[in-house]
């Protein structure tokens, strides 16, 4: 379990994480998604003891990462951003040299190899040189040098950054296969790929966690107002001009007249939904419907409100 | 222990799948061979006099050389927070770095031993005594120029920044001690006990005193530290 409390961390006079709380249950996957610069790499790195935090705590399996650093970093596997790797190795002295620094070594190394070989689908590359491996086989070698020591938590930092949409699926089904197992920590700053990967998303903007929730959870929270658009035929002035009193709880936003039928904006909130009402004002105006497709806000709406609504402002 | 030997292990893997072992040691024989020979017939001793005087000036290039990317390298491709989220002391990994260049350096010392044969084929009433010394002398010499050369290579991730800090600071103890009659006489004294030459002359002389093995473990310990230290620091920046 990772419990974060009041968590901030300064470089001079940049707030980069600003006061953030959260908790990871085991087995869950959660996912930190923020644009470049939000502060997701930053929170990471003190979860995993690289950075010290200015204030607030970080607790691993009960651990403070201040007084217990060392043993936190032998349960947590950790793929940094840019994956750094040692080129000049080969994939098994890679691993070796991983495992041995987390004391695994003889038939248990051999048996963390092939798990991880398994799993991290690395058949082939195993005695080849990491210089020559591609960009996607070399994300696979951080991720299974993050897991030779099968940790209960997994910390990965934008772990598709840079591969192809082949190679993102790939990856995208091994985090989740892990998933079952451990608790994933994973950043990104890509939204489609944190929504087709995690349990529980949490958005980061500028340094503070602005939502947390599973996908549904925010969608419920963060929905805004459903915009309807209605084209129709044969309206008159008097029927377009009495629809927002005859119809209640909603809103024209708009009317546009186009050669041969208007379209009608119109907007309502979550609790009552018009559309009957508005169906049967339709005919008893004899107006003819061609269209109504009502518009909802989607994940990717509501991370664009949290994380520009600042910038607007400022 | 065990993860300093891994640290080690990879470094000289490394060296060794690498030219820069390989230059390093054909380069230092070159150079240590042309000025042992161009002046031992001259000078008509039983000693390896040239040769130990030569060695310390070659080593002013060298050790920053093959020290530079210790621990640069790791910070510029991004290793080091692989390493720094291992569970690993920082003073492990500095002694593992710190080991693998002593070991370059003494191999590079023992293929000089062929001047020692030179010495024995064609000298007579040799001092083997001295000999011991003056190369205790130069392989502590080279630990204290190496872990210079540690210490530049952690506090930067440039090799080349790291090489000219380190010769900076390997010169500055070189050449201490030719500037001590300028200093006033009440810094002199300081200042010849700072300077490196001061020592190993003393020791390369035959003399074993342990002064000069306390200076030459001081200057060790401070700079290892100081790299531990500057490394230790990244976690507050």
């Amino acid at each position: 379990m990772i419990k974060v409390r009041d968590l901030s961390k300064n470089y001079g006079d940049v707030e980069a994480v600003k006061s953030i709380n959260f908790e990871i249950q085991d087995g869950e996957v959660v996912g930190f998604l923020g644009e470049n610069g939000a502060g997701k790499t930053t929170a990471l790195k003190m979860i995993t003891g690289y950075l010290v935090p200015t204030s607030g705590m970080v607790e691993v399996n009960d651990l403070n990462i201040n007084d217990h650093a060392l043993e936190i970093q032998s349960q947590i596997g950790y793929l940094p951003e840019l994956n750094p790797l040692y080129p000049e190795m080969t994939v098994y002295e890679y691993l070796e040299f991983i495992a041995n620094l987390r004391k695994i070594s003889g038939k248990r190394f051999r048996d963390a190899l092939s798990s991880v070989v398994d799993k991290c689908g690395l058949q082939g590359v195993v005695h080849k040189q990491i210089s020559s491996c591609s960009k996607g086989y070399k994300q696979r070698i951080g991720l299974a040098g993050s897991m030779i020591h099968d940790p209960k938590i997994l910390i990965l930092d934008e772990p598709v950054t840079g591969l192809d949409p082949n190679q993102i699926v790939e990856i995208r089904g091994l985090i989740k296969s892990l998933g079952r197992e451990k608790l994933v920590l994973m950043s990104s700053h890509i939204l489609q790929e944190i929504q087709a990967t995690v349990d529980r998303i949490m958005i980061i903007h500028q340094g503070e966690i602005v939502a947390n929730g599973t996908n549904e959870e925010l969608m419920s929270n963060f929905r805004g107002n459903t915009l309807l658009n209605l084209e129709v035929k044969n309206a008159n002035e008097n029927s377009l001009k009495d629809l927002s009193i005859a119809v209640p709880n909603m809103n024209v936003v708009n009317v546009e007249e186009r050669t041969g039928h208007h379209v009608i904006k119109i907007e309502y909130g979550q609790e009552v939904d018009p559309r009957e009402d508005l169906f049967n004002y339709a005919v008893k105006s004899g107006w003819a419907i061609l269209k109504m497709t009502p518009t909802t806000t989607d994940l990717e709406d509501i991370f664009r409100k949290l994380t520009t609504e600042d910038k607007a402002n400022a | 222990m065990h993860n300093t030997r891994t640290i080690f292990l990879r470094e000289i893997r490394s060296f060794f799948n690498s030219p820069m072992a390989y230059i390093f040691l054909v380069i230092f024989a070159i150079f240590n061979g042309y000025f042992f020979t161009s002046t031992f017939f001259l000078y008509n001793q039983s000693d390896l006099r040239s040769l130990f005087s030569v060695v310390p000036m070659v080593y002013l290039i060298f050790i920053p050389a093959i020290s530079m990317g210790l621990i640069a390298r790791e910070k510029n491709i991004g290793t080091m927070e692989t390493i720094a989220t291992l569970p690993l002391k920082t003073y492990e990994f500095v002694l593992g770095k710190y080991l693998a260049v002593i070991s370059l350096i003494l191999v590079g010392l023992v293929a000089t031993i062929i001047h020692l044969f030179t010495l024995m084929k064609f000298g007579s009433k040799i001092d083997y005594g001295a000999l011991l010394t003056g190369y205790i002398g130069l392989a502590l010499v080279g630990s204290m120029y190496a872990s210079i050369g540690t210490f530049a290579s952690s506090i930067t991730d440039n090799q080349v920044v790291a090489f000219i800090i380190g010769v900076f600071i390997v010169l500055i103890f070189f050449l201490m001690g030719f500037f001590l009659p300028l200093i006033p006489s009440s810094f002199a004294g300081i200042i010849q006990y700072l300077s490196v030459d001061y020592h190993y002359s003393n020791i390369s002389r035959g003399v074993i005193d342990s002064r000069n093995l306390v200076y030459f473990l001081s200057v060790i310990g401070f700079f290892l530290v100081l790299t531990v230290q500057s490394l230790e620091l990244r976690k507050w920046q």
